[in-house]
């Protein structure tokens, strides 16, 4: 449970500096800025934390599951609408995809390739 | 129906839905366990005519769980630090492309597609995760429930049919694989590449971290620009 306190610890400081200094990023990500400098300060050891961040970043897709029944719930509203937002996010998400993925591929540096 | 008053109900449909999503899964790898567990959770409340408001009310322990999975991504990122400061210059160059790549290519989009003014100002921070969108959303005077649905609905598209895409590109490398989901799809991605190898999935994280604070960053020009 320690492992749980501290990661529920971080989440919560996040939402706190986030609602206080009003830093434009969500509380998620200013806790998990604040964890990984955390790890690396070694103000927290990682065996403190691994077992519960292990069993929490292996079923991530179970958190996501209210949002996409909230997100199913709102198609029937869109009316005229839907073809230009399918469109618009199948072509973007691909082309993220393919942009990223190809950037990065060619900037990979050559001797790794084969400890891949 | 009392029961359906009780958090419970929520969560034991949820929770219920992801185990037989996951076995599912084992047996049809083809159906993403996002998928059929949102179709089950979906087709158990309109048999019980149960609204989606009270559902999302049951499972507000679950979506604030969500923080703390969130931060607990810094113990791949962390294990892979040796590597990521190999990588720091692909690492940032493909982060900040595809930024641009996901604000620009999905504005026009629309734009070509003749949607409406409301979607197209929504639509624009899609690849980042919703608490980021909302943010962003409401600054460029978006609808932020469109923008919410948005950017889950990339999430959707991104872990389900991304890997597959990239697949046939012939991006197996982990980290090339890992920085395309976590950008493009947020945390969905992330899900998704942690299956794949923690590798990829410490890539993912990273990724879908820096792109929510790069995006972020490059609509302050665009919020000058708009006035």
């Amino acid at each position: 449970m320690r492992g749980f306190a501290i990661l529920l610890g971080f989440s919560f400081i996040g939402v706190v500096i986030h609602d206080t200094l009003h830093v434009p990023l969500p509380g998620n990500v200013i806790g998990l800025l604040l964890f990984l400098g955390c790890l690396f300060a070694k103000i927290i050891k990682l065996e403190w934390v691994e077992e519960s961040a292990n069993l929490l970043t292996r079923h991530l897709l179970l958190f996501f599951i209210p949002y996409v029944v909230g997100a199913a719930a709102l198609v029937p509203l869109l009316g005229n609408d839907w073809v230009s937002i399918a469109v618009g996010l199948i072509g973007s998400t691909f082309a993220v995809l393919w942009v990223t993925g190809k950037v990065a591929l060619k900037m990979q540096p050559k001797e790794k390739e084969g400890s891949q | 129906m009392n029961f359906l008053q009780d958090p419970l109900f929520g969560l034991t449909i949820t929770i219920g839905a992801y185990a037989i999503a996951k076995g599912l899964n084992r047996k049809l790898p083809w159906l993403h366990p996002i998928l059929s567990s949102s179709a089950i959770v979906l087709i158990v409340l309109a048999l019980l005519r149960a609204p989606i408001a009270n559902y999302q009310v049951d499972v507000e322990l679950l979506t604030s769980l969500l923080g703390p999975a969130t931060v607990a991504l810094g113990v791949p990122i962390y294990k892979h630090r040796q590597l990521i400061r190999e990588r720091l210059a692909a690492i940032s160059v493909s982060v900040l492309a595809g930024s641009i790549t996901g604000i620009v290519s999905a504005g026009l989009l629309v734009y070509v597609t003749k949607g409406s003014h409301e979607v197209l100002l929504s639509i624009l921070p899609k690849s980042v995760s919703s608490p980021i969108g909302i943010e962003i959303s409401k600054l460029v005077g978006g609808t932020p429930e469109l923008s919410v649905m948005f950017s889950v609905v990339t999430g959707v598209i991104g872990g389900v049919w991304g890997p597959a895409f990239l697949y046939r590109l012939g991006m197996r490398d982990p980290v090339s694989f890992g920085l395309a989901m976590g950008s493009a799809a947020h945390g969905f991605g992330t899900a998704r590449s942690l299956q794949e190898s923690e590798t990829a999935g410490s890539f993912s994280a990273l990724a879908m971290g820096l792109t929510g604070i790069v995006t972020s960053l490059l609509f302050i020009p665009i919020y000058i620009a708009l006035g």
